[in-house]
């Protein structure tokens, strides 16, 4: 699979500019017809230590991170030396001549000759890159342009000049390097991280209410939610701490607002009790948990999906949850719409469990159709008998009306507590017992809806690889590879890893031939949580918890 | 015209004799007087024998977690700042467990009045030192007297530049009454600290105790000057002040949402022209 995809890796201190340079070119590649995807490696610093912004670049399919660069862009002294060992055969590296390329293959890009100013550092990697790749500089002049319109005419011809000069001094080096054939599918496609994608698809489902605290890599689902909040008519507020981000959000949701909230595995820790809060008050929140490696602090900017545990566990007491895990952007987007229905239907907390490597991976999607999209259920504004209405009736799906206050004769009244119908506090324990199986029916709803894992290729007899999250890219292509080989195998993917139907895939697991779970975490979250509640044992488990995203690499040496 | 019976009769779980009783006939009054129709009233609580107080009136009620009572009437007034939105609990909710999220209610400044009933312990848990116990009071977890120094909300409020500061007292209704008034129809963060004695676990901030030492402020306290407001909020002894101690004029919590969210869909023609923005 590696010769159909080109790995170009920027590599640099933080502060010297890699991602514009990454985002350009990525940007640049998606217009042109091209499949990517980005893995984002940084350091949690604001400037210097060494971060990657790779873009794996096909022309139909560019499934996930892998470790071999084709096309490392050293922007600090350190880059070469710290990936030398990842060159693929085929590499070229593009350094900085002040730096000096050693016995590498590759160039020495002349910055001081080619950029009038240091800042034109970026357009001349640029220009040099869209040479070597072969794009049509129409891609890269144009986002140019785009980029520096309002900053007037002189400064957009002064890039385009660094830019075009620069493509011309790597068209005359004749440097040795494969082009990339054509894009299979030039269609017009979006650019978008896997934490955009959840705020769009948010936003698509009428969230308008967003409290938070920071905390990477969850906080890139606020900013998207803010960048377009005025226009989309969202509320944000920043809390003072997490449990009050999930407070606000629940008193919002009670109030008429749909409220997200999204934060890491430390900030979620917080939120527990306001989970809890929303188990017994039946009062939907989606909160979105981007998992970064634990415990405690851990590392703050790289991936793990280790949460899975905590997030089903979290809060006190039992209550009905549902928790999706997105595979791709697609996903993103579906999955955050599907859980503000979830959360308002099932009057329960839905979670998004991402994690750093999805939540920054930037990749090509179709547009979203949204006249596609499915409704989206509503609280109520209206009653027809005021008098008798009943918060918490019990009803026999276990969900009851929920009538908003302020919109009808009727006062709505919740308590954390155990309350009668009415919502009332009560110590009456046979009340209590009613209340609670009240509740807890609203499970089989959850269970009725849930998603079973998607299944790719034939199981029979074959090797499977079973995964959740963001694993699926690398599954798939590790399963490509195989197959290429003619060991058969297959790839199960979780999109939803709470609740599920056991008939739903364990036909599946009985028909291969070796089952093998993939976790980004040390013990096998999934795989332990199947085996409680099925039995089922997995006859392997490929672990992953350095930081970084799994490889098909990584899982092919390990099956 | 709302009334007293507007806003229901209910049994109560509360001590016989508990200050809890006539803060609920203020607020009561307080609610007559501002004429707000129960559907339009939110009460957020947190947890503790104050916190059961929506229960017994009839209004929308969202009785949270201890401690929890701003963020979520923060929440409740960002979604529809059509409902007029309390927040009521006690000083071990308020300012102890929501320490946190007082001080930020006060720099926020959205429109909430917030209504603590202080009775210097608490008496849920059954008598440990709250945050505003006199430092050296002893109690039954705190043997050799409580430790730290008592929070005080108004100094703190005052500091902070709340814009809407009382001190009331549960042995003086009408007096609380108009004082919430006040503070509802002020426009931001408005708090009313209520003196209340705990006949259960306070032997010694009593009913005779206030009695004797709270005064109302009259005419010759300036509200609006910070610096005797200052020396109002910090006097707590001999003689003890009721009555608006500091307020001014400061913009409250914006841009608040033209209507209520339940009433805003999304605008998918909008949403589509954002997504070709990521092309």
């Amino acid at each position: 699979m590696g010769e159909a995809t080109i790995n170009i890796v920027i590599g640099g201190e933080a502060g010297q500019g890699l991602v514009t340079v990454g985002e350009f070119l990525s940007r640049a590649l998606v217009r042109a017809g091209y499949a990517i995807v980005v893995t984002q490696e940084y350091m949690s610093r604001i400037r210097g230590g060494h971060n990657t912004f790779a873009i794996r670049v096909g022309s139909a399919r560019a499934y996930g991170p892998t470790e071999t660069i084709d096309l490392l862009v050293a922007l600090s002294a350190d880059t070469l030396a710290l990936h030398r060992e990842a060159l693929s055969p085929r590499a070229l590296v593009l350094a900085d001549a002040a730096h000096g390329l050693g016995d590498a293959p590759g160039l020495a890009i002349p910055y001081k000759e080619l950029c009038p100013k240091p800042l034109y550092g970026n357009m001349a990697a640029l220009g040099v890159l869209s040479s070597l790749l072969c794009l049509d500089p129409a891609w890269g002049i144009g986002l140019v342009e785009e980029r520096f319109a309002k900053k007037g005419a002189e400064v957009v011809a002064a890039n385009v000049g660094v830019f075009k000069a620069s493509m011309d001094w790597a068209a005359g080096r004749q440097a040795a390097f494969a082009c990339l054939p054509p894009p299979a599918a030039p269609e017009k496609r979006l650019m978008l991280h896997g934490n955009e994608a959840i705020a769009l698809g948010a936003l698509a489902a009428g969230v308008n209410f967003c409290s938070f605290y920071p905390m990477t890599p969850g906080t890139s689902v606020v900013q998207a939610l803010i960048d377009h909040g005025d226009r989309m008519g969202l509320v944000a507020e920043q809390a003072e701490d997490e449990i009050a981000a999930i407070i606000m959000a629940l008193g919002a949701s009670y109030a008429g607002g749909r409220s997200l909230v999204s934060t890491s595995g430390g900030g979620f820790a917080l939120m527990a009790e306001g989970v809890s809060l929303s188990g017994m008050i039946e009062t939907p929140v989606v909160v979105v948990v981007a998992q970064r490696p634990g415990p405690a602090t851990g590392l703050p900017t790289r991936t793990e999906q280790a949460d899975l545990d905590l997030v089903l566990h979290a809060g006190h007491g039992e209550f009905p949850r549902a928790i999706f895990a997105p595979g791709t952007i697609e996903q993103c987007f579906h999955l955050a719409h599907r859980a503000v229905d979830t959360a308002e239907c099932a009057q329960s907390p839905v979670f998004i469990l991402t994690d750093q490597f999805l939540a920054d991976s930037f990749r090509d999607v179709a547009p979203f159709d949204l006249t596609a999209l499915a409704p989206v259920a509503r609280p109520l504004t209206g009653i027809d008998a005021p008098a008798g209405y009943e918060r918490y009736a019990v009803t026999p799906s276990g969900a009851s009306p929920r009538l908003l206050p302020g919109f009808a004769e009727a006062t709505v009244v919740l308590d954390s507590d155990e309350h009668t119908p009415d919502g009332h506090i009560t110590e009456d324990l046979a009340v209590r017992v009613t209340m609670h199986d009240k509740r807890l029916r609203k499970s089989a709803g959850l269970a009725e809806r849930a998603l079973p894992p998607d299944l790719y290729g034939d199981p029979e007899g074959a090797t499977l690889v079973v995964c959740w999250g963001s694993t699926l890219g690398v599954a798939l292509e590790a399963a490509e590879i195989r197959n290429a080989r003619e060991e058969k195998t297959a790839v199960l993917h979780f999109s939803q890893v709470w609740p599920f139907v056991g008939d739903a895939f364990l036909p599946i697991l009985d028909k291969a031939g070796k089952t093998v779970m993939a976790e980004g975490n040390h013990g096998g979250q999934l795989a332990r949580l199947i085996r409680r509640e099925t039995g089922y044992v997995f006859d392997a488990l490929v672990t992953r918890y350095d930081g970084l995203p799994f490889t098909a690499a990584y899982i092919l040496e390990r099956l | 015209m709302a009334t007293a019976k507007t806003y229901g009769e209910f049994e109560t779980a509360w001590c016989p004799g508990c200050g809890n009783f006539s803060i609920r006939q203020a607020v009561v009054k307080a609610l007559v007087l501002l004429d707000l129709p129960p559907r339009r009233v939110v009460f957020s609580t947190g947890i503790g024998q104050a916190a059961k107080a929506p229960h017994y009136i009839r209004v929308n009620t969202f009785n949270g977690l201890h401690g929890r009572s701003l963020p979520a009437a923060t929440g409740i007034k960002l979604a529809n700042p059509e409902l007029a939105v309390f927040a009521e609990s006690g000083d071990g909710c308020s300012y102890g467990e929501g320490g946190n999220h007082y001080l930020a209610a006060i720099r926020r400044n959205i429109d909430i009045t917030c209504i603590v009933h202080d009775n210097h312990v608490y008496g849920l848990t059954k008598g440990q030192a709250s945050p505003t116990t006199p430092k050296g009071r002893r109690t039954k977890t705190q043997p050799h007297g409580a430790p730290s120094e008592a929070f005080n909300p108004v100094a703190v409020a005052v500091t902070m530049g709340a814009g809407f500061v009382a001190r009331g007292y549960a042995g003086e209704v009408d007096h609380l009454a108009d004082l919430i008034v006040q503070g509802a129809r002020h426009a931001g963060f408005s708090l009313i600290d209520v003196l209340q004695p705990c006949v259960s676990f306070n032997k010694v901030n009593t009913y005779a105790w206030y009695k004797e030492r709270c005064y109302r402020l009259g005419e010759d306290h300036d509200p609006t000057d910070r610096r005797t407001a200052l020396e109002r909020a910090m006097e707590f002894g001999d003689r003890i002040p009721l009555g608006v101690i500091w307020k001014h004029d400061r913009p409250a919590f914006g841009p608040m949402p033209e209507e209520p969210l339940a009433r805003r869909e999304p605008d998918m023609g909008v949403l589509a022209s954002i997504l070709q923005e990521y092309a």
